[in-house]
């Protein structure tokens, strides 16, 4: 029971991460690569701070803020490079930062940091508390995200999604809105690079790497991009999967690789994507319901 | 000194050339970013070192490896590439998504297959080092910089040639300006797609086997650095033109082996190339020799 508290709390973190990453690629349509980047500088931000006994909220708070302030440099960047270009521009931005981290004396060096554990009501926080935190967090991202969806800014970034163009023709201020996806898509990541260096207790450059970014994007792309349940289900299905698959510990790269390409391959829009197999058997198997007994409730 | 880093540094940049030529193709044809290529790199360096401990003969393990790498090349583009790119799109790095997959896979089937350990090429020249002095300064020149000299020229040429001077080439050429109405006008565009993964792939194997030469060493992560380096070097060549990529491979085998050995920089020399890329992409997005009708 403690293991799977211990894996829960690292889902929920990720799944808040992968939440993090599909503001920016999913509803703005911006290739970023390097979301690891940003969850690491989120993450000892909030460890060097904690180092010199800063309270553990205004921890987190500073690393979200750091994190964002990072983003908004990257979506200047995203005003000149599009596509492609932007995409191995994040994937460098992610090697820089991790060789940086790796290198500079404030963050450690390749030795990483050490995190206390903070205290609340006089014990220490456990796995079940940061899981808590985490789904807490998960919670009022959703909610946001539903409202923002509906709102002016969501539908301006849906546009831009479709056709930057088109969306320009219309008034759309496009770099405005990139620019603020990417803070506010990179300050999320930054909370949950925080939340995350205290869950660990430890932190180096290790758990930033581009491979990182890249499970990140894995589960935004498999659970199905640009959706809400898309990345909470992808999230969820990655990270316990390994640990189903623990016992051909040796082959799990392999099938992460292959369950990859596959599902670009056949799946693109994801499993449970807008269209996807999955959603529409759901679909068909609510539509009778509803049709038998929807004779007054038409929504 | 300086000549010595000079030929130092042209030696790691001519293999940086040869390892993104193939990206380079195929990003010139299909537009996507094949990390994969990497893949073929790692692949190639083992199914080399294989031909080469069976029959001892360095040539045919060159020329095994690429071929059957290319043809591998070819299947992955029929079966995995073409497919995805013939759907609609929902996000334009999808197929970079499916190249990292494949590049995962790759590792890892290596590292099954053929053991996490370290292999040796063990290739014995004549001559191990020639010395020299220039200038009243001594130098000193191993066989394996000039057969990767050599080797990348010779390699460089054919692909030249055949870019210009053939009818394959000229569709390859026809492809890459625009798919659509080359093949309106005729052109078999899946010759010059086919054309892009065989050399591109071949290439890759090349430099891999080379590159196992040069350290006397390959293991199962030989593929990591390259796939991302790689990535700067074709960007930085302006996408997609080969000239540019030949030119962006030697740029930062230069400024990796100059800027490690006369500045002490707080980063480490494998992410000097998204450094210069960064800022280069900020000065010119378009790349040292890339069209501005590109971005």
């Amino acid at each position: 029971m403690a293991y799977f508290l211990s894996i829960s709390a690292t889902a929920a973190i990720f799944i808040l991460l992968a939440l993090s990453l599909n503001i920016i690629t999913g509803y703005a349509g911006q290739a970023m690569m390097g979301q690891a980047a940003f969850f690491g500088i989120g993450a000892y931000t909030a460890a060097i701070l904690a180092e010199r006994g800063v309270n553990f909220w205004l921890c987190l708070l500073a690393g979200m803020l750091m994190s964002g302030v990072c983003g908004a440099v990257v979506g200047f960047i995203s005003m000149r490079l599009q596509e492609d270009f932007l995409a191995i521009t994040t994937i460098g931005i992610n090697f820089v930062m991790v060789a940086l981290f790796n290198n500079l004396k404030i963050t450690g060096g390749s030795l990483g940091l050490n995190v206390a554990k903070p205290f609340m009501f006089g014990h220490k926080w456990t796995n079940l508390d940061f899981f808590i935190l985490a789904v807490v967090f998960i919670v009022i991202l959703c909610l946001l995200i539903v409202k923002m969806r509906r709102s002016w800014f969501g539908m301006a970034l849906a546009s831009i999604s479709n056709d930057p163009a088109a969306a320009a023709s219309f008034g759309i201020n496009v770099n405005r809105y990139r620019v603020l996806a990417f803070i506010i898509g990179t300050a999320i990541a930054g909370l949950a690079g925080g939340i995350y260096s205290f869950r660990m207790g430890y932190i180096s450059s290790a758990s930033f790497a581009f491979t990182v970014s890249i499970e990140v994007l894995s589960m935004v792309v498999i659970g199905g991009i640009g959706t809400l349940h898309g990345p909470i289900l992808g999230g969820i299905l990655l990270s316990f999967l390994p640990e189903i698959l623990r016992f051909a510990d040796d082959y799990r790269s392999l099938v992460y690789g292959l369950l990859l390409v596959l599902m670009v391959r056949f799946m693109p829009e994801g499993l449970f994507g807008n269209g996807s197999p999955i959603m529409r058997a759901l679909g068909r198997l609510f539509k009778p319901a509803a049709a038998a007994s929807g004779k007054g409730g038409a929504a | 000194m300086f000549l010595q880093q000079l030929i130092n540094a042209l030696t790691i940049g001519s293999l940086y050339a040869l390892t993104a030529m193939g990206a380079t193709l195929i990003y010139g044809i299909l537009g996507i970013l094949d990390i994969a290529n990497a893949g073929a790199y790692l692949v190639g360096a083992y199914v080399g070192w294989y031909i080469f401990h069976a029959t001892g003969s360095i040539v045919l393990a060159f020329i095994g490896s690429m071929a059957l790498v290319g043809l591998g090349g070819v299947v992955l583009q029929r079966t995995v590439y073409s497919p995805i790119l013939a759907k609609p799109r929902t996000l334009s790095i999808i197929p970079l998504v499916a190249a990292v997959g494949l590049f995962t896979m790759s590792s890892d089937a290596v590292r099954l297959i053929c053991g996490a350990g370290t292999k040796a090429y063990n290739l014995k020249f004549p001559v191990m080092v020639y010395k020299f002095t220039v200038f009243g300064k001594k130098l000193t020149i191993q066989p394996a910089w000039i057969m990767i000299f050599v080797l990348t020229a010779v390699l460089l040429f054919i692909l030249w040639f055949i870019l210009n001077r053939t009818k394959l080439g000229l569709a390859w050429r026809a492809t890459a300006e625009d798919a659509e109405i080359a093949g309106v006008c005729g052109v078999n565009t899946s010759y010059a797609m086919a054309l892009s993964y065989i050399l591109g792939y071949g290439f890759a194997a090349a430099a891999g086997i080379m590159t196992g030469i040069l350290y006397n060493s390959i293991t199962p992560a030989l593929g990591e650095v390259p796939s991302y380096k790689m990535l700067a070097i074709i960007v930085l060549g302006g996408l997609g033109n080969p000239l540019g990529t030949v030119i962006a491979g030697l740029l930062i085998g230069i400024a990796e082996v100059f800027l490690s050995v006369y500045f002490n920089l707080p980063i480490p020399k494998d992410a000097i190339a998204f450094v210069v890329l960064i800022i280069m992409l900020l000065i010119k997005p378009s790349g040292l020799l890339g069209r501005k009708n590109k971005v």
